[in-house]
């Protein structure tokens, strides 16, 4: 099969033509020996099916970071190139366009965001560039499509170019600048009402208030539609449809080993989906139930955020904070995808430059960043009728509160302290702030069935192994051995029921998994909110769940792997101990 | 190195925000040049800063039609003349 892959600069919109061009069966892959990602995926010219390859963004070809290394080596085994360059910023664009020329291999060049350019007042010649570059010039706007029926059918003419011949960097520039003269005319204008907001949202005074209002209100949206996933199609289907029909399963199972695995324990004859801890019920109904609807709405409206090109402008704002914790602006990015859950988390800490960064990203992500599935946890817990909240003395949102104060304080301490005694480069920030774009909904509905298709490949398979542990180790007696065995150090360490270790076990494999055994547990013996508290914080910091685990190690290495999980436990040990001293009084 | 300072030449930090300036000069390593270039900050390009950010933040600034975020020790050497 031919081979066609996408080059260009980060932030030319080489994803939105990607999807233009492929269908819906997208595989993102990791390059074979390296930690970059790229898409993949399939069209059709003229009756000949082709294989369409999105490279990383990159700005030069000298293979001098890792993308640019796999950009690099993916050039040597493809047939055709096509560079997507950026209409309004030619100039910079063509630096990477001539190192393409140089190379014996047939080019296209999509001249995309034509449109934004036209605004701009920048007019280019694209008849008299082709004629320079001596390969097919295509004006494009991939948002709207405009254009890419015709980059399409003049693949066909591409060819190797024998117009541009290899220079050094200095004669590249001095070629540019005299394409630039021949074919680009730049009117003058004036500031737009786009070029306003882009700097009210980077300057400190009028940036950092509107980040906090964002930020709000994306949470406020990401509530609103997972309530409402939840409400109007998720909790139908499950009370309505699911829940007749495993029912109908338990009756016809009669009592039994297969029964307490299949359905787990009836309450008052009843099947309840976060307690009775069967594959079919618990297991199916809390990744689905539960976390989805708000993993599905986080990475919405993160994926709206991301391509509207608002996170550089964030990452800017909190470079100050996030440089002192060892990393730079960018750290944000791992941490807000980790609150949908930590597995794309933990992925995109590869984002980052040196080992330094990436090891204190990733300690901090897995201590300190709830994932969706640890939020529905504590929102669980302290919203529960059954731990008797009338008895409280604070509002359960109180107590909420409360676990989250010590994560963020968490976040900032050991972010400190890592930064401080971690040995290596803490690069400064360096990045490009795009201009404000609409994002194009095809791209953002595939970015989000990406990130949710992690979770659910993660998810589902170790939480149904982890409802089949716990019920072998409950037929076997082992649960209740654990629970006499970890009681001196439960309680004597965080004062807490020699059970909860249990809980903490359950939690490796699955946080969510976790609600269930703290609520069923929780129906036999009494917990005070201070214990809750200290519970719901352990249980966040302690470790990550194993599916993030695996992807850690294989992002650190194993040895760093060690050392940060071993910071964890230090954590969640000396943290569980200062919440009991403070909270319990003891 | 040698360079001669006059009144109006001067690293970027010292621009005062929203006042246009060319570049004249890139210090640093082979490597560090490349990178600036590349994302282009080159030499004779006009650049102008859009926002600083307090407690020794970076830098925002405008150059060949684009916005760019660097770090201060990164602005610091890039040598730009007022205009």
């Amino acid at each position: 099969m031919k081979k066609i892959v996408l080059m260009g600069n980060p932030n030319v919109g080489k994803s939105v033509v990607f999807s233009r061009l492929t269908g819906v069966n997208v595989i993102v892959s990791n390059y074979p020996g390296t930690t970059v990602d790229f898409s993949k995926g399939k069209m059709k010219i003229d009756d000949e099916t082709v294989e369409i390859i999105d490279a990383p963004g990159i700005y030069s070809l000298e293979p001098s970071n890792k993308a640019e290394k796999v950009a690099f080596e993916m050039l040597k085994e493809v047939d055709v190139v096509i560079n997507v360059v950026n209409a309004t910023n030619l100039e910079r664009n063509l630096y990477l366009t001539l190192e393409l020329l140089e190379r014996d291999i047939p080019v296209i060049i999509a001249l995309n965001l034509w449109d934004e350019s036209k605004h701009l007042g920048i007019k280019i010649d694209e008849k008299k560039l082709e004629k320079l570059l001596g390969v097919p010039v295509v004006p494009t706007v991939a948002l709207t499509g405009e254009g890419i029926k015709t980059l399409v059918s003049r693949i066909k003419e591409t060819k190797v170019n024998e117009k541009i011949k290899p220079t050094s960097e200095e004669g590249r520039w001095i070629e540019i600048g005299s394409i630039i003269n021949k074919v680009e005319t730049i009117e003058h204008r004036h500031h737009t009402l786009k070029d306003r907001i882009s700097d009210l949202t980077i300057r400190p005074l009028t940036g950092i208030p509107i980040a906090f209002g964002i930020i709000f209100v994306a949470f406020w949206i990401v509530r609103f539609i997972g309530e409402n996933l939840i409400a109007y199609i998720f909790e139908p289907f499950f009370e309505g449809v699911y829940k007749p029909l495993v029912m109908e399963l338990s009756n016809w199972l009669e009592p039994g080993l297969v029964h307490d695995f299949l359905i787990g324990q009836l309450i008052d004859g009843e099947i309840e989906f976060v307690e009775s801890l069967g594959m079919l019920t618990t297991g199916v109904f809390v990744p689905i139930g539960m976390v989805l609807p708000y993993i599905f709405a986080f990475y919405l409206v993160l994926s709206l955020l991301e391509d509207s090109g608002y996170l550089p402008r964030l990452a800017t704002l909190v470079d100050n904070v996030f440089h002192r914790l060892g990393m730079h602006g960018h750290g944000i990015v791992p941490m807000f995808l980790g609150l949908g859950c930590n597995v794309p988390g933990a992925l995109s800490i590869r984002t980052l430059e040196t080992r330094k960064q990436r090891f204190i990203s990733a300690t901090l992500l897995a201590i300190a960043i709830p994932c969706m599935a640890q939020l529905s946890m504590v929102f669980a817990i302290f919203s529960s009728s059954e731990l008797g909240s009338g008895s409280w003395h604070y509002t359960p949102s109180s107590y909420i509160f409360l676990v989250f104060l010590t994560l963020i304080i968490l976040y900032v301490i050991i972010g400190l302290i890592l930064n401080k005694f971690t040995k290596g480069d803490n690069p400064e920030i360096f990045l490009e702030i795009p201009p404000y774009r609409r994002p194009s909904v095809k791209t953002v509905f595939k970015k989000t069935w990406m990130r949710v298709r992690w979770f659910l490949r993660e998810a589902i398979p170790w939480l149904i192994f982890g409802v089949f542990v716990i019920g072998i180790l409950s037929v076997t007696g082992v649960i209740d051995w654990i629970g006499v065995v970890f009681e001196p150090i439960m309680e004597g360490l965080f004062g807490l029921p020699g059970a909860v270790s249990i809980v903490l076990l359950t939690g490796f494999l699955r946080k969510d998994l976790a609600i269930g055994m703290l609520l069923a547990l929780a129906s036999t013996i009494t917990f005070s909110p201070m214990q809750l508290v200290i519970v719901a914080t352990i249980l966040t910091i302690y470790f990550p769940c194993v599916a993030t685990f695996a992807v850690l190690i294989k992002e650190l290495g194993v040895k760093d792997m060690i050392k940060s999980a071993a910071i964890m436990v230090g954590t969640a040990a000396a943290v569980g101990i200062i919440l009991r001293i403070i909270l319990l009084g003891v | 190195m040698v360079r001669i300072m006059d009144k109006k030449t001067m690293p970027l930090t010292q621009l005062s925000q929203n006042r246009k300036a060319r570049i004249v000069n890139l210090d640093g390593g082979h490597g560090f040049q490349r990178k600036l270039r590349v994302m282009g900050i080159r030499e004779k390009q006009m650049i102008t800063i859009v926002s600083r950010q307090p407690f020794r933040g970076p830098l925002t600034v405008t150059v060949g039609g684009c916005h760019l975020t660097l770090g201060k020790g990164m602005a610091r050497k890039i040598i730009v003349e007022e205009l």
